[in-house]
This record gives structure tokens, sequence and C-alpha cells, in this order.
């Protein structure tokens, strides 16, 4: 390890100004500070000290989600290789059936393995070009107006890949990241100045340019020609009987063995990287619970109000849980600490909003299914507002208490 | 005389253009633009409308009293929008159908009003009447390059003739479905103006605070 700070230190100056790779010191600063946390401290106001730095926080985001990964990994596989048994298909078109083939695997829809490997098939090709489109952007941004490479990418990255359809084309998956990246970040001055969530800008932009590529029913199972209703949608249709009909259980749907975006299929996996978030307070928990005791809320007045014609009013809240994206949005969504709001009292507010909105979207307006995305950029938008109000709150609050005292 | 009459024309095509610099005229930028032949039209309408209202109103100025201008000038303003609107439905049914309302709104246009009040009140009229020229041209140039980037992204067409095979009829192309929706104008009209203040700095405004420079890469 020594010898690979002696080797850091050694072609600093290069990269330096009046060095000869001056444009590339923003590539040089992220692999240095990403490998060793940097010496320099935060100068002049305001003082926050802390040991951990910007980069280790992201770091922990991107470890949250490996439990979302695993699952996400088998599921994709599992639907594919289900969905191939129930059409009777042999095997994928393409390159993807000639690795599958070399290494033997197979499609049974019961093997581990088999089911792992079609969903890695699935899911590296559209990570590696989000990586690599973003990263194109993130980098020339850098090198142009001299700030740092944040690993916030590398979590947007990450968060926005497992926001998509398993069968997203690639090219459509390079363009959303590049927008998000440069319309929903840079364009604003680069991470912590962004006001809505980078990866979620991504998505948004795919969902509106591309809606027959990002919803509907022939988009959540990775095999060409197949058709499956999500749950979230067979609910919008004929409430929780027609998840129930189509054989899926509650505890499926919690488990994750469901069709659905990549990474918002398994609530279990989400609570435990929502657990370790809240262990390591990098997300917020009174985000996470605003939205959902806000989703909770919301349900519980829809159930009570009732409707002969919309049966998405009488879903309970713990089905509104386990189907659709919402746990997702909830735990790695809203929870970005740069778009959301920032005062305590603040926070549940903003929970609160977002979670009564997603509900209010998937419930009230037919035209779009699922709310969480709209519901949480929506937040993003009122979240420097309502820090506002918190913060004039108690401004006054403290005024009215020293002419007491005075 | 001369050199004024030419700066009235040319200088708001990019130097003071209404929508990218003075930012004024967006909501019409935003609804015409799906479509190059529409947003054509409405360019044509509102560029006649600036630059007669420019000259009439500049010949009657010693006259309007002023503290009843507005109401003067909206007199007129109204007066030409109502002729071009008959105009079109004359002569161009289908397309004054698709402008629909958009048309009568030129009266409320920021650009019109404001190319009154702050030349035409002041100068003679066929300064007055090429200031009106040369403002509606540069609401055109920017209203047809935003037309232009959604018709052909959104559609794959230009002027209506299909210039991308798109994929529904056997082409490579996956239209772009945001580009049909009014917001991407923002964007688009968001990113000339991203584009014209890298090529001409003087228009970059300067920054209301300055964030402490924190990190050492923001001090290079």
């Amino acid at each position: 390890m020594a010898r690979l700070r002696r080797f850091l230190d050694r072609i600093e100056p290069q990269f330096q100004k009046g060095g000869p790779y001056e444009k590339y010191y923003a590539l040089y600063e992220m692999v240095d500070t990403f490998i060793y946390s940097p010496a320099d401290v935060t100068r002049g106001s305001p003082h926050v000290r802390d040991a951990i730095d910007l980069k280790r926080v992201m770091s922990y985001v991107v470890v949250a989600t490996f439990p979302v990964l695993l699952l996400m990994l088998w599921n994709t596989g599992f639907q594919a290789n289900s969905a191939m048994a129930a059409i009777g298909m042999s095997e994928p078109d393409g390159w993807r059936a000639a690795l599958m083939n070399l290494f033997g695997l197979g499609y049974n829809p019961e093997s581990l393995v088999a089911n792992m490997f079609h969903g890695l098939l699935y899911f590296l090709p559209m990570y590696f070009t989000t990586l690599l489109a973003g990263g194109i952007c993130e980098v020339i941004f850098a090198a142009v107006r001299n700030h740092e490479v944040n690993e916030g990418f590398l979590v947007s990255s990450m968060l926005y890949t497992l926001t998509l359809p398993p069968s997203t084309p690639l090219w459509m998956v390079a363009l959303g990241i590049i927008f998000g990246v440069v319309l929903g970040k840079e364009v604003f001055g680069g991470t912590g100045k962004n006001f809505l969530n980078p990866a979620l800008t991504g998505r948004a932009f795919l969902y509106f340019a591309y809606p027959a590529a990002m919803s509907g029913d022939a988009v959540w199972t990775a095999v060409d020609g197949y058709t499956g209703a999500t749950p979230l949608s067979l609910a919008a249709s004929g409430g929780v009987e027609a998840i129930q009909e189509a054989g899926y259980s509650w505890s499926q749907t919690f488990f994750g063995m469901m069709p659905g975006s990549l990474g918002e299929t398994s609530t279990l996996a989400i609570l435990i990287g929502a657990a370790f978030l809240i262990y390591t307070r990098v997300a917020n928990f009174r985000i996470i619970f605003g939205v959902f005791l806000g989703m909770v809320a919301t349900t519980l007045l829809f159930n009570l109000i009732g409707s002969d014609t919309n049966p998405m009013f009488s879903v309970p809240w713990y089905w509104h849980m386990t189907i659709g994206g919402l746990a997702f949005g909830m735990v790695f969504m809203a929870t970005d600490p740069v778009s959301a709001a920032m005062t305590d009292k603040g926070r549940w507010i903003y929970g609160l909003l977002i979670g009564f909105m997603a509900v209010l979207i998937r419930v009230v307006n037919p035209a779009f299914p699922e709310g969480i995305m709209l519901a949480i950029l929506f937040g993003n938008m009122f979240a420097p507002l309502i820090d506002h109000f918190v913060v004039q709150a108690n401004v006054k609050r403290r005024l009215r208490r020293s002419e007491a005292n005075g | 005389m001369a050199s004024e009459a030419k700066s009235n024309v040319i200088d708001p095509l990019v130097d003071n253009n209404p929508i990218t610099l003075q930012v004024l005229g967006i909501c019409s930028a935003l609804a015409v633009t799906t479509n190059m032949m529409s947003s054509l039209i409405m360019c044509i309408a509102l560029t006649t409308v600036c630059a007669f209202s420019g000259m009439f109103i500049s010949a009657i100025r010693k006259h309007i009293p002023s503290n009843i201008r507005i109401i003067v000038q909206m007199t007129i303003i109204a007066s030409l929008v109502i002729i071009v609107d008959q105009v079109l439905k004359a002569y161009a049914y289908e397309a004054s159908k698709q402008l629909s309302v958009f048309v009568g709104l030129i009266i409320t246009n920021c650009i019109v009003l404001g190319r009154a009040e702050a030349y035409a009140m002041k100068n003679p009229p066929m300064l007055s009447f090429l200031d009106g020229i040369g403002n509606g041209l540069g609401y055109s140039l920017i209203l047809m390059g935003v037309a232009f980037f959604r018709e052909l992204l959104g559609a794959g067409k230009l002027f209506g003739h299909q210039v991308i095979p798109v994929a529904n009829e056997g082409g490579w192309y996956v239209p772009n479905g945001l580009m049909l929706l009014p917001p991407s104008a923002f964007f688009v009209i968001g990113l000339m103006i991203w584009a014209i203040r890298t090529w001409k700095k003087e228009q970059v405004e300067k920054p209301d605070y300055q964030i402490h420079q924190v990190h050492r890469t923001e001090v290079l």
C-alpha cells in the first residue's frame, strides 16, 4: 500500500497546474481520493467537522444496495427463465444464448445458479453502459469546470440502473443517464448543488420520452415477446383479488418473486439496505418513516372513502408497500442528502409529502400506474421551500422568546 | 440613422435576442413549436404584428397622453392581431385551426408590448418598424430552431416530411415522445441559451453570490 501511495505522490506534480497532464487533474484526484482519504480539512465557514467525507458516505449507499442487487439478479433470471418455460422458448436470441450455452447452465427456473447468471447477463450490460456514458460526461465536466469527480456518481449510476425495467435497450440506458448527469446535476454546478435527484431525473426523462419501453405490460420480464403484468398494474385493474388470482401472494411480493423494474421487486432486501443506512446514519430515518407514514395515512384514507369503479381505492397499505417501486424510492431515492430537505422538521414534512403524493398518483391518476418517481421529484422541488419555512418558524420562535425575556 | 436602422435589425438576432437574452415570449415558444410549419406561421404573424404596431404607435406617439398610453398601445396591437387572425382564417384555415388561440394571444406577447413601450414610444416610425422586424426575426430564429429539434427528434419529420425513418414504420429511429410535450421546449431553449452564452461570453450574468471555495480543486 505504501508503494501505491508513493507512486501517486510521485505522479501528482504532472497533474498539477503547469504539468503536462494539467487537464486531467480531475481524473487523478478521483483515483487518489477514492483510494485514500484526503488530508485536507474544511477551511472557512460553515464549519462541518467530521472524520468521514462525502466519498465514504457515498460508498456506504452502494454497499447498502448489495442485498437488493443479489435478490434482483436472482429474480430477473427467475422471471426470464419462468417466462421462457411458460411460452415454450428453448433459448433467447442473440449473444446471451451463446454465453449461457458456453457455461452450460441451462434455463431451469429452479436452479439458483442459472437464474443468477441469466440475471447477470441483463444487469451487467446496463450497469456498464450507465457507468461509461455517465462517467464520460462526469469527467468532461470535472475537467472543464475544475471540480472533483465524486463517488456520488457511483451511487447515482447504481440506483439509476436498478430503477429500469430489465429489457431496456442499452442506448436508452445511456441517453437517460446522460440526461440525468448533465441536466439533472452538472448544469447546476455538480454534486451538492443539484435540486433534483439525478438518477430519477434520468429515469423520468426515459419515462416521458419512451413510454413504450418504460411502462405497459411487455417490458417487465427480460424475454422478447413475453407480456406479463406487474402486480401493480394488476392492482390498478382489479385490486388485490387480481394480484392473487394471477398467482402472487403477499409474501411473494415481499420477497421479490415478481416482475418489475430491476431493483424494486424485493421489499425484504430493500429493508435490509434501509436498516444498514439508518444504522450508519447515512440515510435519515425521518425521511424514510415520513414517507412510510404518509403512505399509510393516505392509503387508510382511500380505504375509508372507497370507490365502486376504482379498485385501487381498496388496496391496503401493506400491499402498497410491496408492489411497485415505493419501498425502493422511499429508502434509496427520497433520502438523497442533496435533494432532500435539510432540517429535521422539514424532513418529516418532506417525507409525508412524498408518501402522500405517491399513493395519490397511484390511486387517483389512471395515466400513471406508478407514482413514487414523480412524487419524489415533486418532493425534491419543494424541499428548499419546506426548509425555508422551517427556518423562518425557528427564527420567529426565538425572536418571541428573546422578546419575552428582554 | 442608417447605422441605427441596421443595428435595429441585426442586434436582436443574437446579441440582444428577445428570447435567449431578455427571456420574453417563452409561452408561445413552448406552445407552437411541436412542428416547424405552425411555428413558421406563428413567426410570420408575430413579426408582422411587432413591426406594424411599432410603426403605428410611433407615428402617433406625440399625441398619446402618457397616463393612458398602455391602453392606446393595446388597442393598436389588438387590431393588428385581429387582422392577422382573419387573414389566416381566410387563406390558411388548417394552419389557423392548429394554432388555435395562440395567434390571438400575440396580444399579450411580452415582446410586442415591450418593443412598443421601450422603443416605439421614443423613436420615429421607420426605425420602429425595423426594430419590430428585427425583434420578430430574433424571436423567429429561436422558435424555428426549437421547432427544428422538436419535430426532428419527436417525430423524425421536418415541415411534415419524414426525414428519418421511424421504428413503427420499419425504420431505425425511435421517436422521443418527450419532445412532443411542451416542457421539452424548456430544455431546448435552455440548451440554446447555454450554447449562445458559451459563444458570446458578455451575455453571461454575474453570479448572485460566491460560494466559498473549500476544496483544493476549486482553487486551481
